[in-house]
């Protein structure tokens, strides 16, 4: 018993020297997070949290009183008919804009790819889009789409059809819209696809063809897309998130006439053109939660997949 | 399949401006381990790869069991590549790794689709395609590792996985580039004793593209040794160790390499070295400066002979290496190989005498190609 005690001191001893030496570095830790974690609150958490509060008041700007009004606000957005319409408009202009951003981006990345020479050149070309301002954009868009002096509906007249008013016609106006977005990503997608393309080892295109890989189906099916996995992963959800922030389009070609109001639009129009601080804050929440249930239910999924 | 010859005719490849590739024929047996080996940069990859149909010649023409075959593609030629990256494909299993040239050739092009391709394919090409895939990964003794990633692997069982995918299929001949390079030295020696083992078993047709001379002499049945675009010889190990056909073949085989000296051939056809006449003859028409070719287990310790300082000696085991310069030109750099055992007898100086059988010894002329010799009468007494 006595030796085991005598073995006891000196193991505590160093115990106890072990923990202050712990703590120290635990501290020391906490300082070189520090400033990392003060910017996230400042930039992120902090705006978020006063977010929440506005959401659960009806506070409306320059208003010198507020009343706390509990989830009312959540509760009026889902019968807010406009609300619902901007919802669905964005959800329609999102499948439109992600698997055409996504699938013609690649498609065109890998024209571009093979090219030797004229490759500077398609990149170049299919990359102007994203450096242009998209308002400005949008206001050639208008012109191009104009149905009586617009050069799209002129080769739509010379054809011999009837001409199509991409920017009045309710129907027309979303997927018209979704259109210019797909133009607009197409050349980030596609700059992706050929980062992603030039890091595909040459060999496994080499052994693919050895093992039989004929057709360049196989090859791509083989070797290509499953290579391109963290890619396309990555390009699926920045085109999502692009794809439902959808807004200069929107304010510069229709102004949200004839029902074409997007989720951002509506969340402007409460928040800046009729001051409804509380009722915008309890949208842009909303907006959150469907940016972040989206981008992570398709980073867990797919990151199974695509993962080697 | 029974195993296939290759013939090479006339292969040429240039890349811009450089030839690297000038004129080669080349004919490999049936069943044949031959191995291409030379420095970096001579050639023997592009030769491979234009084996293999990644490459396309510029002129000549590959033939596989007589068949012209240099303008087919590399995926109708029934050849396998081992590449010195393995080149496993990532995303999948070692199962789906070594399935994968028989899919692509069993399967059609619906079955082999993702998703509708279970619907598509027969159960019974599905089973044959296991059954073949588990012979392969027993034979190389990887049926533990099926289920794994190439990522949760070793590199020796990447290596091996690399194999089974090769053989998985009985290919017309198996085509190697420098497979076990990314191996370390045990490893190396170890895959060296499997592949010749491999070979004997199926007594298929091996082209084994090496830099390798060890790896080359250890394993072939022939050797195509490479400079410059060219094939320098083409003969068993034995054949370019004993006589190496040019300088060049002398200096890149056997290790330590071999030992050069300058000689002079003599209007009469004597070999002088250092002033001195060496019993051996060589043919009038050569003339002029030459070089000497002595191999190091060749030279033995003599009490008279050339005079050697020795400066180092290397302890290998069996053998010891004593490195030392020659005192009639101090630029000069021999190496002899003893038997652990062999005394060193130096004197105080560090200085030994060695002399060899003429026999032994090999000679070349100034345009570097082999000279024959003969021993002259003074040798015989």
């Amino acid at each position: 018993m006595t030796v085991a005690l005598d073995m006891d001191v000196p193991a505590d001893v160093t115990r106890t020297r072990r923990s202050t030496t712990e703590r120290r570095m635990m501290w020391r830790a906490f300082l070189f997070v520090a400033p990392a974690c003060l910017l996230l609150a400042a930039i992120y958490i902090i705006p978020i949290l006063v977010l929440a509060v506005f959401s659960v008041t009806d506070y409306q700007l320059g208003a010198l009183s507020t009343r706390f009004i509990g989830f009312d606000n959540f509760t009026h957005a889902f019968s807010d008919a406009v609300f619902l319409r901007s919802l669905k408009n964005t959800v329609i202009y999102a499948v439109i804009v992600i698997p055409l951003g996504v699938f013609l981006a690649l498609g065109v990345a890998l024209l571009v790819y093979n090219r030797k020479r004229s490759r500077a050149f398609w990149e170049a070309a299919y990359f102007l889009p994203v450096t242009a301002t998209l308002v400005a954009m949008a206001t050639v868009w208008q012109f191009l789409l104009h149905p009586s002096i617009g050069p799209v509906n002129a080769a739509i007249k010379w054809f011999g059809f009837e001409p199509v008013s991409f920017l009045s016609n309710p129907v027309l106006l979303i997927p018209t819209m979704a259109m210019i977005g797909v133009w607009q990503v197409l050349g980030f997608n596609m700059v992706l696809f050929l980062a992603g393309l030039t890091a595909i080892p040459k060999d496994l295109y080499e052994a693919a063809r050895l093992d039989g890989a004929k057709s360049p189906i196989d090859r791509f099916l083989t070797v290509t897309w499953p290579m391109l996995g963290p890619t396309t992963l990555f390009v699926v959800v920045t085109t999502s998130i692009s794809a439902f922030k959808v807004f200069e389009t929107v304010a510069v070609l229709t102004k949200g006439r004839f029902g074409s109001e997007t989720l951002l639009f509506d969340l402007y129009l409460e928040g800046f053109e009729y001051s409804n601080t509380g009722y915008a804050a309890a949208l842009t929440l909303i907006f959150l939660v469907i940016i972040l249930i989206l981008s992570i239910g398709q980073t867990v999924h797919l990151d199974r997949k695509v993962h080697y | 399949m029974t195993p296939q010859s290759l013939d090479l005719t006339g292969i040429g490849k240039g890349f811009g401006a450089d030839d690297v590739l000038k004129t080669i024929d080349l004919s490999v047996r049936p069943g044949e381990f031959l191995s291409l080996v030379g420095m970096s940069g001579c050639g023997k990859s592009t030769l491979l790869r234009i084996i293999a149909g990644l490459e396309r010649p510029d002129r000549g023409q590959v033939s596989i069991g007589g068949t012209d075959v240099t303008e087919t593609d590399p995926s109708d030629r029934n050849l396998a590549m081992v590449f010195q990256s393995y080149a496993l494909y990532p995303h999948m299993s070692v199962r789906q790794n070594i399935a994968t040239p028989l899919r692509m050739r069993r399967l059609s092009l619906g079955a082999r689709m993702p998703l509708i391709g279970r619907m598509m394919s027969s159960a019974n090409a599905l089973q044959e395609i296991e059954a073949s895939v588990m012979q392969a990964a027993e034979t190389l003794q990887i049926a533990h590792l099926l289920d794994r990633k190439p990522a949760q692997l070793s590199g020796g069982q990447r290596q091996r996985v690399a194999l089974a995918r090769a053989l998985v299929r009985s290919p017309a001949a198996f085509l190697m580039d420098e497979p076990l390079s990314n191996l370390d030295a045990k490893l190396r020696a170890h895959m060296r004793d499997e592949l010749a083992a491999l070979h004997r078993r199926l007594g298929a047709t091996f082209i084994y593209v090496t830099h390798d001379q060890v790896e080359a002499m250890t394993m072939s049945d022939r050797i195509a040794l490479m400079s410059e675009g060219r094939i320098e010889q083409l003969g068993t190990p034995d054949e370019l160790y004993g006589q190496p056909a040019t300088l060049t073949v002398a200096r890149f085989i056997g290790t330590p390499s071999i030992n050069l000296l300058p000689v002079e051939i003599g209007a009469e056809g004597v070999v002088r070295l250092f002033g001195q006449d060496l019993p051996i003859a060589a043919p009038v028409r050569h003339a002029g400066p030459a070089t000497l070719g002595l191999r190091a287990e060749d030279l033995t310790i003599t009490s008279e002979g050339l005079p050697l300082r020795v400066f180092r000696t290397e302890m290998h085991g069996a053998d010891r290496f004593v490195h030392g310069h020659l005192l009639a030109d101090e630029t000069q750099h021999l190496t002899l190989r003893l038997s652990a055992g062999e005394q060193l007898a130096a004197d105080a100086d560090g200085i030994i005498h060695i002399s060899f059988a003429a026999g032994r010894a090999h000679l070349f002329g100034a345009d570097e190609a082999r000279i024959a010799t003969s021993l002259t009468e003074r040798a015989a007494a």
